[in-house]
């Protein structure tokens, strides 16, 4: 288990992360979603011990995992920066992992390189964007370490090269389940993957979920205008548009079976909403919301 | 894939349902594994597992503890008898009201029928 306790990270006159608290059952995906400067990778640099907590406690399985070379070698945290010298080779960057990590498979290496077409005679500097990226979710993937955080690491890859990431990602969690932690602002196309969502928005935590049950919580209610009205009638109304005489209401919060069959009753359609979607609602501020919290 | 109105692990576990009723699944067959339904469908197994789990409940699949998942011996029968009960409302009635809106008149729709099998 990794616990969050009262965790705060200031920078000079920011907050960047306010007082909060998290437990996270280790072996599991989790997605962490927030907008931009919410605070994402001020609380992944302090999981991952690149920073310390300006107040508060984390702790991974009861330990401090800060300067604690252990849980260190046992722990991965990717960037979009790729941490490696431009002047090195990909082969230097495979053998400097190597050394720091005894849980990287070699061959596996390899074969990611091979899929994601990266050569270990290229310079850092002489690979795009992209390839820059690639190189990242390889050493993250063939470290195969416990706990691997991946912050926002497929900058400038391709649709086909994000694919084959999450394709390698789900089929390697498949063989070594360990704890991952993805952040990301290409929320759908990875939504499939996480068992728990995280979202937070100006350094508080908004909700952790999980995946299934959050996705359970959006529905799109579509029909007459006054059906609509007259259904919506005290719940959460996230977002809503008209079209003529027809009306859409997102509501946030799960309905039973009796209100789904009302809804139909009463000649309304219900959808789904996705947990972009519902991302989007949540953190572009809502009143009744935050009251609600 | 999926047809986005009910969670992923509802319509994995109608999919394996359908499987049964049909055929495709026989009684004490063992179904896919939830690691296997992941990778083909690229979702995580805890969501898979929910499907798997659901039909535990329903007593569609047993659990071999080590080994997988099988599908019941009275699975189909089971399955078949819950389908009848909601066959009419479920698929007839939104076929009749869908002919009320279009004006096809009932009469029409026995005369077609009367030419199926």
């Amino acid at each position: 288990m990794i616990e969050l306790r009262n965790l705060t990270v200031r920078y000079r006159h920011t907050v960047a992360i306010d007082d909060l608290s998290l437990d996270l059952p280790t072996g599991k995906i989790y997605g962490l979603l927030g907008r931009n400067g919410s605070g994402k990778t001020s609380l992944l640099s302090v999981l991952a011990s690149f920073r310390k907590a300006s107040a508060g406690t984390v702790t991974i399985d009861g330990v401090d995992p800060f300067e604690d070379a252990a849980l260190m070698a046992q722990t991965y945290f990717g960037r979009d920066s790729l941490d490696a010298n431009d002047g090195d080779r990909v082969a230097r960057v495979l053998d400097f992992a190597r050394w720091l990590r005894p849980s990287w498979d070699d061959d596996y290496a390899g074969r990611l390189l091979e899929t994601f077409e990266l050569s270990t005679r290229k310079r850092i500097s002489a690979l795009s964007r992209g390839q820059k990226s690639s190189l990242g979710v390889v050493l993250g993937l063939a470290s195969r370490a416990p706990l691997t955080i991946l912050d926002e690491v497929y900058l400038g890859m391709d649709a086909v090269a994000r694919t084959t990431f999450y394709r390698e990602l789900l089929a390697d969690y498949l063989a070594q389940p360990r704890t991952i932690i993805l952040s990301t602002h290409l929320i759908e196309e990875v939504a499939g993957l996480f068992e728990r969502v995280i979202i937070i928005d100006r350094g508080r935590l908004v909700l952790h979920e999980d995946a299934d049950e959050l996705k359970a919580r959006g529905v799109a209610v579509t029909g007459p205008a006054d059906a609509v009205d007259a259904f919506v009638a005290g719940r959460t109304v996230l977002s809503e548009q008209r079209l003529g005489g027809v009306r859409q209401a997102t509501l946030y919060g799960r309905l039973d079976e009796s209100d789904s069959a009302q809804a139909r009753a009463a000649g309304l359609t219900l959808g789904p909403v996705g947990i972009q979607d519902l991302f989007v609602h949540l953190t572009s501020g809502h009143p009744e919301l935050e009251a609600q919290r | 894939m999926f047809d986005d109105h009910s969670p992923i692990y509802q319509q994995i576990a109608k999919g394996i349902k359908d499987d049964v009723l049909s055929g495709a699944l026989k009684e004490d067959e063992q179904v896919m594994s939830t690691n296997q339904y992941a990778a083909f469908y690229q979702i995580n197994p805890a969501t898979a597992a929910k499907g798997f789990a659901q039909l535990v409940d329903e007593g569609v699949l047993y659990k071999k503890r080590g080994i997988g998942m099988f599908v019941s011996p009275d699975a189909r029968a089971k399955l078949r008898s819950q389908r009848r009960e909601r066959f009419f409302a479920d698929v007839v009635e939104p076929m009749l009201a869908e002919a009320r809106m279009i004006g096809v008149p009932v009469e029409e729709i026995i005369s077609h029928l009367g030419g199926a099998k």
